[in-house]
């Protein structure tokens, strides 16, 4: 039995999926054809723009790095952009566009607020409105989430040069990407959700924070409260690339559950389709790219078969009745009065139980980690598929560029069983993959669980990381294995009852950020860049062909092993054993 | 197809060899043996760590935690003994052949020349003082001392130490059967021989090497799927450390009950998990690839040829011998309108009475079945025999008052002309419906007059069509080889269903087209025996030589047949697909096993700290101790009872690779995560009965 929340859920899931599929062809396309350096209708408009950009920066467009050269210019690219953001967080107090004063960030968190949005990760250990001035905001945080996440995009650009050139060294211009990538795609993008954002009643100023008095006043505690201060600032432009690059980090610390920020149910629809929009589109690009079509469905066939049941896990977890209140006589009805009902704890009442739990879906699946309620009062198990889509590698779908590179590298780990299954030394759209690939594969998947695991046993054996979790039980555990999960994927999401702002979580998550985004990452570089050498082999009826239900079939297993494989322990210990005990507890009472 | 081949195989003893595997397994539990390989290293570690915990529970007089202690740790070490069995059973295979190798390779004395000539002085030296371009003779009954390529002479040689095949062959100077091979002994008279290996390089070394040192040398594929397992255990070393802390803190900050996770148990559940299965077999399925190879008589040079084997997707096959029978053979007789059919087959049976071609043999075979009893019994006596000339391209028999000859269709005519006949009307059209049909026609004359035409045929192999469909579906291409010209060379093709030929093939043609199929990045295998061959088998990526090859034949192939049968490349492609595919199969199936062990385990551990917890104890074990102790036991016992399969290899069959995945998904994927839910709970079964 289905309930109505339950049907409207799965109907807003499908209607997500659905656009974004139809945006993501003609988008993938158009991406093909700007990275392809075409002279097409785009070009006309901002090519000049584009070449001014290449004059002034003194760049060559035609001049090509290999991949040792693309990662060099990869890194001090982020190193500078991740040390000016420091800078400008240290002395933000003596910098215009502060109207409210706000004073110089702390070291650490300065650290991991830079480490955080340079890695696309947007971990916040703070809370926007009370800590960043508008500068930070603009110059600091937004400009990163454009950068951030035109560095995901270049590095699975440059893999997938590696796939498709044949007898080639070279990946492409690192600085050419990043423009292009800016230029053509980002920002147009950015300034349609924007404007559509400001339209939906998102505020776009620069004036200061506006002081209400109160027509009812109250007493809270002994405090006679008479006035509210409400919050603004430039909100529309920074929440478009926010979803938009997967960045997640929100202008107030209640990210989309603040109504400025995700102001209706329509802007809550397309935040959830751009979250997963360029990750669709990304595919359909590669496609287009390999001139194989049939690539392009397999990938986001195996990520729907990966994402789908587990976010209508999710769904389900967080709209059924808890057991606890269930068993006290506690109606959790799907009822209006109850705002559709379910497990309503931390939820915004304009968004509901089920529209709340597919945004974590889509916000874990992606690198987002954008929030429209609070994941800390999810179900367990609902916030346990949050935490597994993390756990997975945000292989389904991803963050922007780095997750279809995820995805590809599980896509080899495939091909090379699959290859061996059926006798061949294995092959990848022609590309033979050998022993250097193959430890670039296991380097970049290997990478992210032993940060996880090693993370949360490190909070976990010290009173500094204990003192973190808020919450008795597994759901402390929980809550630490989150913090981890989060950062080491650069997602960014939080359980809320974590206090992340301490010395040791703000080092301890910063590195995490820097180590899961570059560590993972470079050795798909130079995975590309051996590619990239390798003659392209012909098919024939003998080889794997990396498409059809039973190769989805193939990277889904891979996929599930290995994240199941990594985290059952983990996640038995923490949202499996909350969940199954009060159960338990219950079956006992009676 | 050549003479009867005893096949090497040697009738393995598998009681003796069974019970040296035993002894060699205990022996290499040293620790420099263990570390050759990560996985089991990881386990033998843990079996000295759980060894300790034994000792410590012993000393605190805690029978019930030695109980448990002893009986995982009695499990890891035969996890161990069952890794060595296997590798040392395969190996014994191999020390066993190598044997019987090495009997050949006894230390001879070698005659070394002075001179140049067979009487010049000689000085007898031993075997392994000689070097290359050191002439020694060799006489009936000597040992060859070394490999070397005959310069002089002609001798009957006995093989049958390398090859098995114990019909003696001829060796002679010049010519594509020149090459000698050190170890094979002179049955009848004598060569000179210049030594062209080093000593302790010669082809009978290289192949006791490569019998005895399979184990040693890693081929590509084996060191990316090694990379693979140690970075799997390399995770689930770290999953099950950190399992301490998170264990430690769900204890004591979380549910405040039950106990910390025992290193027993966590040795238990790391050992479970890293790929011991495919690990403890994986030296054993590329050594028993070898041997596999060995028993079809094919010696390869290195492992990776073999793996390339599996990886060929065109393959050059010389039509005579592999897609034909040999030579061509007399099909039928067409008479000229007005001749009697009989006079043309007696007269044709006349000209080929002298020929001892397999050609001319298969005329007069043809024509006897065509004529009465008495004519076909008839023999030359009185004749002069005119020998095939490569200048008349004719051959005949001189009687008195008739000359017949019998020759192609253009020396014929002039032939004719010569003799003041008239070419007959219909002639041509019959020589070009023959010549269309990809047979030879030979017409036959007697004096000034044409009789008619004798339609010799290349006859292919039965069923090789079957083969070659097979092939295709492996993705495989199959490229005809051959002298002939292309119209003969098509009809051929076409009736073999090969996919493509080159005809009138010099060794440069091949060369050409092998460095084509590599540009457009194909693998390509192919056969070959002379020394203009050696250019193209260089170049190839499986080169088969024939035994019989001569020694720049094999010094530029990387394998060799023994048996000389063109056929085998088709067995070698399969053997290389069955080797990377036991491979394939099993780590899947290793990998697939872990999810039922977390099952088993991870209830366990943690059912006192959390006893919601034992929801997750689906198979219903019987207690936590059996759970672990059954999970351990299952993960050894899968080795020994894999054995058979990591040494036989996985079944296989030419099929497209989308039905090899199928088939392989669902047995060893899907297998391998069903079988070690119903093994274990077996295995709790019994313990709980015991």
């Amino acid at each position: 039995m289905t309930s109505l929340p339950m049907t409207s859920s799965v109907e807003t899931l499908a209607a997500v999926l659905a656009v974004t599929i139809a945006l993501g062809v003609p988008l993938g396309a158009y991406m093909a054809r700007v990275y392809g350096g075409e002279a097409f209708w785009a070009t006309r408009v901002l090519g000049p723009i584009e070449r001014l950009i290449y004059r002034v920066a003194g760049i060559h467009p035609a001049d090509e790095m290999d991949w040792k050269r693309y990662a060099v210019a990869l890194l001090v690219f982020n190193l500078l952009g991740m040390l000016f953001l420091y800078g400008l967080l240290l002395w933000q107090q003596d910098l215009p566009l502060n109207p409210e004063h706000f004073p110089a960030v702390t070291h650490a968190l300065a650290f991991n607020t830079a480490a955080s949005f340079v890695t696309n990760t947007n971990w916040q250990a703070y809370g926007g409105e009370s800590t960043m001035s508008y500068l930070s905001q603009m110059l600091g945080l937004a400009v990163q989430n454009f950068l951030s996440a035109a560095t995901g995009i270049v590095i699975v650009l440059a893999i997938i040069r590696g796939i498709v050139r044949s007898r080639s060294r070279h990946l492409g211009n690192f600085w050419v990407d990043m423009t292009r990538t800016v230029l053509y795609v980002l920002l147009p993008l950015s300034v349609v959700f924007g404007l559509i954002l400001m339209e939906q009643g998102a505020p776009q100023t620069l004036s200061a924070y506006v002081h209400a008095h109160l027509i009812a006043p109250f007493v809270s505690g002994k405090l006679h409260v008479t006035h509210q201060t409400i919050a603004l600032g430039p909100v529309a432009s920074q929440e478009a690339i926010k979803q938009l690059g997967n960045n997640g980090g929100g202008f107030f610390n209640a990210n989309s559950a603040h109504p400025f920020e995700n102001p209706t149910a329509f802007t809550n629809f397309l935040q959830m389709v751009a979250m997963i929009l360029i990750p669709v589109a990304l595919v359909f690009m590669f496609a287009d790219m390999a001139r194989d079509r049939r690539q392009g469905i397999m990938i986001l066939s195996a990520m729907l078969v990966l994402f789908v049941p587990l976010a209508l896990a999710s769904l389900h977890y967080d709209l059924a009745p808890n057991p606890l209140f269930h068993g006290l006589g506690v109606s959790q009805a799907t009822t209006a009065a109850n705002a559709g009902g379910g497990n309503m704890v931390g939820v915004e009442d304009r968004f509901g139980a089920g529209s709340s739990a597919l945004f974590g879906s889509l916000a874990t699946a992606t690198s987002t980690g954008a929030a429209n309620s609070a994941y800390d009062s999810f179900m367990p198990l609902s916030g346990l598929v949050n935490l597994f889509l993390m756990q997975l590698g945000e292989t389904a779908f991803g963050g922007v560029g780095t997750g279809l590179a995820t995805m590809l590298a599980f896509v080899l780990f495939a091909v090379f069983l699959g290859g061996l299954m059926i006798g061949r030394t294995p092959e990848y759209l022609g590309k033979k993959i050998e022993s250097f690939e193959i430890k670039m594969v296991s380097l970049s998947i290997l990478v992210m669980p032993l940060l996880v695991l090693i993370g949360t046993s490190v909070a976990m054996a010290f009173a500094a990381g204990r003192a973190g979790a808020f919450n008795p039980g597994a759901h402390g555990f929980s809550e630490i294995l989150y913090a981890f999960t989060s950062s080491a994927n650069n997602n960014g999401s939080a359980f809320g009852g974590l206090n992340a702002d301490t010395t040791f979580y703000n080092v301890a998550t910063g590195l995490c950020m820097l180590m899961g985004r570059y560590w993972s990452y470079l050795p798909l570089l130079a995975l590309g860049g051996s590619l990239a050498a390798k003659q392209k082999l012909p098919p024939s009826a003998g080889t794997l062909g990396a498409h059809g239900p039973l190769f989805v079939g193939l990277v889904v297993g891979v996929v599930l092993l290995v994240g199941a494989l990594n985290f059952f322990p983990a996640l038995g210990l923490g949202p499996i054993a909350e969940q199954l005990t009060p159960v338990h507890a219950l079956a006992a009472l009676k | 197809m050549n003479a009867k081949t005893v096949t090497k195989a040697p009738a393995f003893a598998w009681d003796r060899l069974a019970r040296e595997a035993l002894i060699e397994s205990i022996r290499k539990l040293n620790v420099r043996h263990q570390l050759r390989n990560p996985v089991m290293f990881v386990v033998y570690v843990g079996s000295w760590l759980v060894l300790a915990l034994f000792g410590r529970d012993l000393l605190a007089h805690d029978v019930a935690a030695a109980d448990f202690t002893g009986a995982v740790d009695v499990w890891l070490w035969f996890t161990l003994l069952f890794a060595n069995f296997s590798e040392s059973l395969a190996e014994g295979q191999g020390k066993a052949q190598a044997a019987s190798l090495r009997q050949a390779r006894q230390e001879v004395q070698a005659k070394r020349l002075q001179g140049p000539r067979p009487d010049s002085p000689y000085e007898t030296v031993t075997g392994m003082a000689l070097r290359p371009d050191d002439l020694v003779l060799v006489e009936a009954g000597d040992i060859i001392p070394s490999d070397g390529e005959a310069v002089l002479g002609i001798a009957s040689v006995d093989e049958s130490a390398i090859t098995g095949e114990s019909a003696p062959v001829i060796r002679e100077a010049a010519g594509d059967r020149s090459a000698v091979t050190g170890g094979t002994k002179v049955l009848s008279d004598r060569l000179v021989v210049r030594i062209t290996a080093q000593a302790g390089e010669t082809f009978l070394d290289r192949m006791i090497k490569m019998v005895e040192g399979a184990s040693r040398r890693k081929t590509p594929n084996e060191i990316a799927l090694s990379i693979l397992l140690v970075v799997l255990t390399l995770v689930f070393l770290v999953v099950t450390i950190t399992l301490f802390p998170f264990s430690w803190y769900s204890v004591h900050y979380a549910a405040h009950a039950g106990h910390v996770v025992g290193i027993t148990v966590l040795v238990a559940l790391l050992v479970c998990l890293i790929p011991t299965t495919i690990g403890a077999l994986l030296p054993a399925i590329g050594i028993a690839g070898i041997m596999r190879l060995l028993r079809a008589n094919v010696v390869a040079t290195s492992g990776r040829a073999i793996e390339a084997a599996g990886d060929v997707d065109v393959l050059f096959l010389d039509k005579t011998g592999t897609i034909t029978y040999g030579n061509r053979q007399a099909a039928a007789f067409y008479a000229v309108t007005g001749i009697d059919p009989a006079r043309l087959a007696a007269c044709a049976r006349e000209a080929s009475l002298a020929d001892a071609t397999p050609e001319g043999k298969s005329i007069v075979t043809l024509a006897d079945t065509r004529l009465p009893q008495d004519a076909a019994s008839g023999k030359v006596s009185d004749g002069v025999l005119i020998p095939f000339s490569a200048d008349t391209r004719m051959s005949g028999v001189d009687l008195p008052g008739r000359r017949i000859r019998k020759g192609a269709p253009d020396a014929m005519r002039r032939w004719v002309a010569d003799e003041g006949g008239v070419w007959p009307d219909g002639l041509d059209r019959v020589v070009d419906k023959v010549a269309s049909g990809g047979a030879t026609p030979l017409v036959v004359c007697e004096n000034h007059e044409a009789l008619g035409v004798v339609e010799l045929k290349d006859v292919v192999k039965s069923r090789i069509r079957e083969r070659f469909a097979a092939l295709r579906t492996m993705g495989i291409r199959t490229v005809m080889v051959t002298g002939d010209n292309p119209l003969t060379a098509r009809a051929i093709a076409t009736e073999a269903g090969v996919d493509d030929f080159i005809a009138e093939a010099k060794p440069e043609a091949k060369l050409a087209r092998i460095q084509e199929y590599h540009k457009e990045g194909h693998m390509v295998a192919m056969t070959g025996d002379g020394t203009n061959d050696a250019p193209a088998l260089a170049q190839a990526d499986v080169a088969l030589c024939m035994a019989s090859g001569t020694q720049a034949a094999r010094e530029a192939a990387n394998m060799v047949d023994l048996d000389s049968n063109p056929t085998k490349l088709l067995e070698i492609v399969a053997i290389g697909k069955q080797l990377l595919i036991t491979r394939g199969s099993l780590t899947t199936f290793s990998v697939a096993n872990d999810v039922a062990k977390y099952f088993a385990i991870i209830p366990a551990a943690f059912v006192g700290t959390y006893p919601a917890l034992g929801a997750l104890n689906i198979m219903h074990l019987s207690s936590p101790a059996h759970a672990i102790l059954a999970a351990v036991i299952f993960n050894a016992v899968i080795i020994p009872l894999l054995i058979p399969l990591a040494l036989r290899g996985v079944r296989y069959r030419a099929a497209a690779a989308k039905d090899l995945l199928r088939r392989n998904i669902w047995i060893y994927g899907v297998g391998g995560l069903v079988a070690p839910f119903v093994g274990i709970k077996l295995i709790d079964m019994l313990l709980a009965w015991l």
